[in-house]
């Protein structure tokens, strides 16, 4: 999978460059988050914003991200939503769990707040 | 006035890495419909959705992840009507138990409801050989 992952402080930037987000890649998401974790860094975002297709087990791969950080006392906020998948956060109510931002600079702005 | 008719029969091994290639099949039908007046880009988006839904299922619930084994699709439009099928031949799983949205916080169980919340029928059957997931949507 391609992952941009850049650590810029207050929050790790995590850019997947990637046009799907679904069960051939969704796994490998999660344990590169699980991998930051582990080092600590828990104040995740991830920007889809190449990202035009998501399924239900690329969702499932975020919320296990969010679950994890907010257990670690940290946030994963995302950023850069393209109009269909934001669709898909909203079918299945995940846009009331995830914060969401248009794109990365405001995301990683909120964290240092 | 000129209708679609299109039959598509695709037989694919076990494997995650094909479901992009069903997805795009399903967006591509989308795109070349003669008569659709509805978003045609979300239609796209949803063919690729169910399609994705479907085989991953197949693969991960009722192949039981067996890399050697099938799954099998059947896409058809006749009279305006959309229909999809996809057979696995493994032991099948409890399709009544993901019908409904599952806690907003739970990693699993989402593909069902999107399914079911995206098409206009949709049912699960056993076959001689293992089972069939069947959608319907009118167009």
């Amino acid at each position: 999978m391609n992952l941009q992952i850049e650590d810029k402080g207050a929050a790790v930037l995590m850019a997947v460059q990637e046009e799907r987000l679904d069960a051939h890649n969704s796994g490998e998401l999660k344990n590169h988050m699980l991998k930051l974790f582990e080092e600590g860094k828990n104040n995740l975002v991830v920007d889809l914003q190449a990202v035009r297709f998501v399924d239900s087990s690329g969702l499932g791969a975020l919320v296990s991200g969010f679950k994890n950080a907010s257990s670690r006392n940290g946030n994963l906020k995302l950023s850069g939503l393209q109009l269909q998948v934001k669709s898909m956060f909203e079918l299945t109510r995940l846009h009331r769990v995830f914060e969401i931002y248009t794109d990365s600079d405001e995301a990683l702005a909120s964290f240092q707040q | 006035m000129i209708t679609d008719r299109i039959a598509v029969d695709i037989k694919v091994p076990n494997q995650t890495r094909y479901l992009c290639l069903i997805g795009h099949i399903g967006e591509n039908i989308a795109r070349t419909l003669r008569n659709y007046s509805g978003d045609r880009e979300k239609l796209a988006y949803d063919l690729n959705l169910v399609l994705t839904e479907a085989m991953a299922n197949a693969i991960q619930h009722a192949n039981e992840g067996d890399p050697d084994k099938e799954v099998h699709i059947e896409i058809s439009i006749i009279s305006q009507r959309l229909i999809i099928r996809v057979f696995d031949f493994g032991e099948g799983f409890d399709f009544k138990q993901y019908v409904r949205p599952g806690h907003p916080l739970d990693e699993h169980g989402r593909g069902i409801y999107l399914m079911h919340s995206i098409m206009d029928e949709i049912s699960y059957q056993q076959t001689e050989s293992g089972h069939v997931l069947k959608m319907i949507k009118d167009l």
